[in-house]
């Protein structure tokens, strides 16, 4: 089993082959790919080492200050967060080596097709098409082609592979009936436009798919049982959201004291009061993470994950929110209002009103924090579900 | 004052250990067949200052009067890890024993004096194997550091104590009380037998039933110096911090049982042909809650190991495990009188016992405004 002192031998070795100063950025990523130092605890020739998972901070840890390049985590936080766990757990050893390499180096960015004018937080009614060519009959192996519309994708417009989902038969209840594909962004048939959001900026597009062909070894899991699929990645997309790791006052607190050591004209009782509350809260929801952590790394996961994208998306809002206010006629300018589209979230790397506008989005995107409530109350508390009215429905009789 | 960039030292393990899983197991079942609701209620009923015999069990039989006490000196030689799983479960219980005044403060008090000499280690021995019961004689509301200076209570070069200090938790079911006190040389601290000549106890009705105050009147009470000067001073503050760090669990062992039951009632409820548990307003504060007491989880463990390790951050995790556990205990029992409707008011339902003691142990060893004012030098953020 590989221990920490084997993952500093091999860390060593990968830098004495691939001095970082001489080395080319996507080579020397390429490299750690290869020498399994890429998430450690992945499968051997994955990137990994069949490592426990806590050890990857070894490996950080030995590479920081060394001029190893990163692969922007920022920037491919889909592919890494949700498009990769799902590969992992679904995908065929043709798909695993094809997809993960150039997704964790950062080469292939992806996008997540998931959500539809029509479908969000019930992402299971969507009402994209993909029919097999040549019908149903055609038996296996045959191209799928893909009708419908996406929205609020984010990334779509850097992508070049997207995780979509789409009906295959819309006669079965409608989780029943949902297929799960790795989708070609680059295909004639994709259409992506800005949708220009809050912030000015357009980090999420509409995307328009009109008789896109997918082969089916691009699909992920079998025939129907997309849903199964989509929850992997759904939830791996809400620890994404909630459980990066920082130190006391990382993030958004950290900005906010800074301004209040920074700023003593500025200071008021209130804020005083305010700030101190939200400075605890953090410093718990970052203890909260670090348990979750732990217990995984002993094997025990907590259901502590579920709630820490809703403790998150609460906190950045009411955080960036008392900074806006702190910062008083500062407060009432903006960064700027140009329509870009951005490679990610800069959350650190704008000014407050920024962050303010694109918090409200924390607890939108990724499952609402009302949808995340209901998971916890009935998966976590065990209390009863919601009537249900669509239950044994085919989804082509369902009310749209 | 620094510039809020100290990090805490070496990680803090936020876990529980199998030792603390056994430990919590033993006392877990000692306080279901002894102190259920139902029997805590009734034991109210009567006149006596806590459980004897429900005490003498915790503290003798389990061992947990000297958890925190080195095995040389008598004790078991645990940390305040393990103290902080015995308060989640006399929490869990509103069990009414005095395990955080006495097997907590007291002791932890008794530790930061001289124990190499008798009159400290004596005491400290009987407290250990839970033969005595001590106090720490300062006003339950008491924050780390807020310990007013002159004391209330006199001491002569004799070390005859005169004075008064009110709202003393567990007083009346002491035997042994520890007294700060302004001696001919400043700060002091001293033992005084409770049934000496000179000592008064008035009980106090108390909002929370469960731990019961007394007002302690001392008039020329005879006193045995334990520590004076600045030892006095850091000895009364690493207690009360102590106290309040390990406070955070007894909260949030009261939450999670607030909750749980508030789950347990909703689901079996019916009202409009549904569970009540079923509504998503109800589901949602209830979710809310799930989510603080998983919080206040991580921040009292994050104490507790703070304490345990003797960690320089220790200050900071106690302030902000008791300005986060505290809100959320009472909310928890609030919810939950709330969301059982009707049945929350009754006597005969415990909730109310849980929002007393939860109310109550807001205002403990200081109140969260205290914590966040003491935070506020720790880490940085000056006020106005
Ligand atoms: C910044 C951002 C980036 C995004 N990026 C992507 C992306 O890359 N790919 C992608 O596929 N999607 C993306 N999304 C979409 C996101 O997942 C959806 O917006 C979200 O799931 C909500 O769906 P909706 O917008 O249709 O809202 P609706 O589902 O219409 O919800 C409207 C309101 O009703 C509430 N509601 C709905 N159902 C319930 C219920 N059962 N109980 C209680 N309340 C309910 C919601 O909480 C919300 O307040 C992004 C969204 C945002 C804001």
């Amino acid at each position: 089993m590989t221990d920490a002192d084997d993952l500093r031998r091999r860390t060593a070795e990968l830098l004495a082959a691939h001095p970082p100063a001489t080395t080319d950025r996507l080579e020397f990523l390429r490299a750690r790919f290869d020498a399994g130092l890429a998430w450690v605890h992945f499968p051997e020739g994955l990137g990994g080492l069949d490592a426990p998972r806590s050890l990857q901070a070894v490996v950080d840890a030995e590479l920081e200050g060394t001029g190893a390049p990163d692969n922007d985590p920022g920037r491919i936080g889909i592919g890494l967060g949700m498009a990769a766990p799902t590969i992992l757990r679904f995908g065929t050893d043709e798909q695993k080596q094809r997809f993960l390499r150039p997704l964790w180096t950062g080469e292939e960015v992806w996008c997540q097709l998931f959500s539809e004018p029509g479908a969000g937080s019930d992402l299971a009614a969507l009402a994209t098409r993909a029919v097999r060519e040549g019908g149903a009959e055609a038996g296996t192996g045959g191209d799928w082609i893909v009708d419908g519309q996406k929205v609020w994708t984010s990334s779509a417009h850097l992508a070049r592979w997207a995780i979509l989902i789409a009906r295959t038969d819309p006669d079965v209840p409608k989780h029943r009936g949902i297929s799960y594909f790795v989708c070609d962004m680059t295909d004639p048939g994709v259409e992506v436009r800005p949708l220009r959001q809050i912030t000015g900026e357009a980090e999420f597009n509409e995307v328009f798919l009109t008789g896109v062909r997918i082969p089916d070894a691009h699909r992920l899991g079998a025939v129907g049982e997309g849903w199964k699929v989509a929850q992997t990645t759904l939830m791996n997309e809400r620890v994404a959201i909630g459980g990066a790791r920082a130190p006391r006052e990382g993030g958004m607190i950290g900005i906010a004291a800074a301004d209040w050591r920074a700023r003593p004209e500025l200071r008021t009782h209130d804020l005083h009061q305010r700030l101190l509350k939200l400075w605890v809260e953090a410093e718990v929801a970052r203890l909260t993470g670090e348990r979750l952590r732990q217990q995984l790394t002993m094997g025990q996961p907590g259901p502590e994950g579920s709630g820490m994208k809703l403790a998150f998306a609460r906190l950045a809002q009411e955080i960036s929110g008392w900074e806006v206010e702190f910062l008083a006629e500062d407060g009432l300018t903006y960064d700027d209002w140009t329509m870009r589209r951005p490679d990610g979230v800069d959350f650190t790397g704008r000014e407050a009103g920024y962050r303010y506008l694109r918090a409200k989005g924390n607890s939108i995107e990724g499952g609402t924090s009302e949808v995340l409530l209901n998971i916890v109350a009935e998966r976590v508390l065990g209390l009863p579900p919601e009537p249900r009215t669509d239950k044994d429905v085919a989804w082509k009789d369902l009310p749209r | 004052m620094n510039d809020g960039t100290t990090l805490p030292g070496a990680d803090p393990d936020l876990l529980y250990s199998e030792d603390e899983d056994a430990l919590r197991a033993a006392v877990r079942s000692l306080l279901a067949d002894r102190s259920d609701p139902a029997t805590v209620l009734a034991g109210l009923e009567s006149d006596v200052a806590y459980d004897t015999g429900l005490w003498h069990s915790l503290a003798t039989e389990i061992g947990t009067a000297g958890l925190l006490v080195p095995e040389k000196l008598g004790g078991a030689g645990a940390s305040a890890r393990e103290a902080a799983v015995v308060l989640e479960e006399t929490g869990r219980s509103v069990a009414p024993v005095p395990f955080l005044t006495s097997a907590v403060i007291a002791v932890t008090a008794l530790l930061g004096c001289d124990h190499g000499r008798a009159e400290v280690a004596a005491p400290l021995a009987a407290l250990a194997e839970g033969r005595t019961v001590g106090v720490l004689a300062v006003p339950l509301p008491t924050a780390p550091g807020g310990l007013p200076e002159p004391a209330s209570v006199r001491a002569d070069a004799n070390g005859a104590l005169t004075g008064r200090v009110t709202s003393v938790a567990d007083a009346a079911a002491a035997e042994l009380l520890l007294v700060p006190a302004q001696g001919p040389d400043g700060p002091a601290l001293y033992a005084v037998e409770a049934s000496a000549d000179g000592v008064r106890t008035d009980t106090v009705t108390p909002l929370d039933l469960t731990r019961p105050l007394g007002h302690l009147t001392f008039d020329g009470a005879p006193g045995r110096l334990l520590a004076t000067g600045d030892r006095a001073r850091a000895t009364l503050d690493r207690a009360l911090l102590t106290g309040a760090g390990l406070l955070a669990s007894e909260q949030l062992g009261i939450a999670e049982w607030c909750l749980a039951e508030t789950v347990r009632h909703t689901a079996a409820r019916t009202q409009f042909g549904r569970p009540v548990g079923s509504f998503q307003a109800l589901k949602h504060r209830m979710a809310a809650l799930w989510l603080e007491v998983a919080s206040a989880r991580a921040a009292a463990r994050n104490a507790a190991d703070a304490l345990a390790t003797g960690s320089p951050d220790a200050p900071v995790a106690v302030a902000v495990a008791q300005a986060y556990c505290a809100p959320v205990a009472v909310r928890a029992a609030q919810e939950c009188v709330q969301l059982h409707g009707g049945i929350g008011m009754t006597w005969e339902h415990p909730a109310h016992l849980f929002l007393k003691r939860a109310k109550s142990d807001e205002l403990a060893l200081g109140s969260p405004g205290r914590h966040r004012d003491a935070l506020a030098g720790l880490v940085g953020i000056a006020a106005p």
